[in-house]
């Protein structure tokens, strides 16, 4: 489709319930799916004359640990023809299984490889779901946000044992993350302990 | 009597000079076929995307330097527009030109590295002494602009850091001058010599379906044929306003990939140029306030600049609650910020799309079938650099 907002209509159109919601913001266009759906959308978009997004540029995911529905997956395409991108969403609890797409695009492989070292998600069907990125042997997904940021071990070499282990973090001082949010707060708070203190006296 | 004959597994890196930085692959080899090739990756990972989320947007930016280290200020320049695309702020035309500039600096810096690193892979001492001796002349003109040789922490949501000292514009106008020539020895080295073509042509072939498949970009999707720059089909900043050619290789092997670099650099000197002589003294940053931190000359005089400087580098500026992916056109391919912000100073999520990612993945179909020597030729001509795959 030479513009998004026809694209908007024609993916709604032929794909109808398939599609949650649409929008376009800053020149892409963001659809939100059902995770079941996944593998028809893709096949649709991918083969379709009129859309052609030929090609998977990222998958990632976003996590909320407030939300029931933890995880969003967020997969990202592109289309050479029409110079256009697409940004296709869905969200799923902790625990789900989710399809993989690496029968579509073999690129998706090492991509499913990262969300899953990353964030725990898993996939079906997927060749080689291994660790990717992190340690071999590593225990826990660090993107996930109630994943601390100095992580649980750290290495060194172990001159007794002549080899390199695992340990618990130990700090000389611990991350320190300042809350820096709205200073002038400080001022309202100031306020209200003075008038506090007054009426003590 | 047969004798049965196993498959010998070969460890290519994490320590060879060949694997350009930490790689380890492992090969199966049946003699000198590689029948199947598994990298494994993740030796240089340091969790940079976890780290951005714990920073405001401000001291996310050297985090980008240490992505692709032979090209900075391309990854800056991706994290920037992020940013300045949600904030909706425009940037000044001076800034965007010292951008772009900086950015085909930065291509030159790569493609010089990558090139004659190649070269050396396939047994050519020569083109890497040459090259790396520019290198070092662009790497001067980076720490001139921002006080260091590689990781800059130079662009800003908005603009750049600080104008251009003086005298600068002129020493990158006299480079550009000398630099083609050198282009030229190498190219006299190298593109007709007998052996880097024995070593290169018709290695390593990317077809045009399987460059879409496997998620390619760059310079190794232009190598197999695909015309795709995102400076030309989805320009940012300035590049509307110059004039460029786009080169695109034939066969899509290690040699077309070579020469489409080669031919690079030179559109990147044309492009400089270009930015030089469109160059105007003006302002480098955006005028808002709330983003840019005022001059120093100010802050000694007025209160509420003094104010905003202590409030941007304390609590930094807030990004409202938005979803965006933006590209550039890095030199290794295309380069990508998925950003959510929420509302506050700090990134809620920060997806780096490094190129080096989907190029070395595809590393077990390019080399399946291949001669055990062509392993340092493809993989040098993936130019891959662990600094962005491991992230």
């Amino acid at each position: 489709m030479k513009n998004l907002i026809d694209l908007e209509k024609k993916v709604n159109s032929e794909l109808g319930t398939k599609i949650n919601t649409s929008e376009i913001r800053h020149n892409q266009i963001y659809i939100e799916i059902d995770k079941e759906d996944l593998i028809d959308v893709v096949l649709f978009i991918k083969t379709n004359k009129d859309t052609k997004f030929r090609q998977l540029i990222d998958i990632t995911v976003v996590d909320y640990p407030e939300k029931s529905l933890r995880f969003k997956i967020v997969y990202l395409f592109l289309s050479h023809e029409f110079n256009q991108r697409m940004i296709l969403s869905y969200h799923i609890s902790e625990n789900e299984v989710i399809s993989s797409l690496t029968s579509i695009f073999p690129s998706a492989n090492w991509m499913e490889r990262e969300v899953f070292d990353m964030y725990g998600v898993n996939f079906k069907d997927h060749p080689d779901l291994r660790r990717i990125l992190t340690d071999y042997g590593f225990e826990g997904h660090p993107l996930r946000k109630d994943f601390p940021l100095t992580g649980h071990t750290e290495v060194r070499y172990n001159e007794d044992k002549k080899k390199v282990i695992n340990e618990p973090v130990k700090l000389e001082q611990n991350y320190r993350n300042f809350d820096y949010e709205s200073p002038w707060e400080g001022t309202k708070y100031v306020k209200e302990l003075a008038d506090n203190n007054e009426k003590k006296n | 009597m047969k004798k049965k004959i196993k498959n010998l597994n070969l460890n290519f890196g994490p320590q060879h000079p060949a694997a350009h930085g930490v790689l380890r692959l492992i090969l199966e080899l049946d003699g000198e076929v590689v029948e199947k090739a598994d990298p494994h990756i993740g030796l240089l990972h340091r969790g940079t995307e976890k780290l951005i989320e714990n920073k405001t947007y401000m001291q996310a930016v050297p985090y980008f330097d240490r992505l692709d280290y032979v090209a900075p200020m391309n990854q800056e320049h991706a994290f920037a527009l992020a940013i300045e695309k949600i904030l909706n702020i425009d940037v000044p035309i001076r800034a965007q030109f010292i951008r772009v500039m900086f950015c085909e600096i930065g291509r030159i810096l790569s493609h010089i590295l990558n090139v004659t690193t190649q070269a050396l892979d396939v047994g050519a001492l020569t083109p890497s002494l040459w090259g790396f001796e520019e290198r070092e002349t662009l790497m001067t003109f980076y720490e001139r602009a921002s006080g260091s040789r590689l990781h800059a922490n130079y662009f800003r949501a908005g603009g750049v850091h600080q104008d251009l000292p003086g005298g600068l514009e002129n020493d990158i106008a006299k480079f550009c001058e000398t630099f083609p020539k050198i282009i030229d020895d190498l190219e006299n080295l190298l593109t007709d010599n007998r052996i880097f073509k024995q070593r290169n042509v018709d290695i390593g072939i990317v077809t045009k379906e399987d460059a879409l498949d496997y998620s390619f970009s760059g310079v190794m999707i232009r190598g197999s044929g695909v015309p795709w720059d995102l400076r030309k089909s989805q320009p940012y900043d300035c590049y509307k306003q110059l004039e460029f050619k786009i080169p695109v290789g034939k066969n899509g092997d290690c040699y077309d990939r070579y020469l489409c670099r080669i031919e690079e650099m030179r559109e990147s000197v044309s492009i400089i140029k270009q930015c030089l002589a469109k160059m105007e003294k003006g302002p480098v940053k955006t005028f808002d306030g709330k983003i840019t931190p005022p001059s120093k000359k100010e802050i000694k005089q007025s209160m509420e600049a003094l104010i905003h400087h202590f409030k941007l580098f304390t609590e930094g500026y807030r990004v409202p609650k938005d979803e965006i992916y933006t590209a550039v056109e890095a030199p290794k391919g295309e380069f990508g910020v998925y950003l959510i912000s929420d509302g506050s100073n700090k990134p809620y999520k920060c997806k780096i799309r490094a190129p080096g990612f989907s190029h070395l993945q595809s590393m077990d179909y390019l080399i399946k079938g291949h001669m055990l020597a062509d392993v340092p030729a493809v993989l040098g001509s993936l130019d891959i650099v662990f600094g962005e795959v491991d992230r």
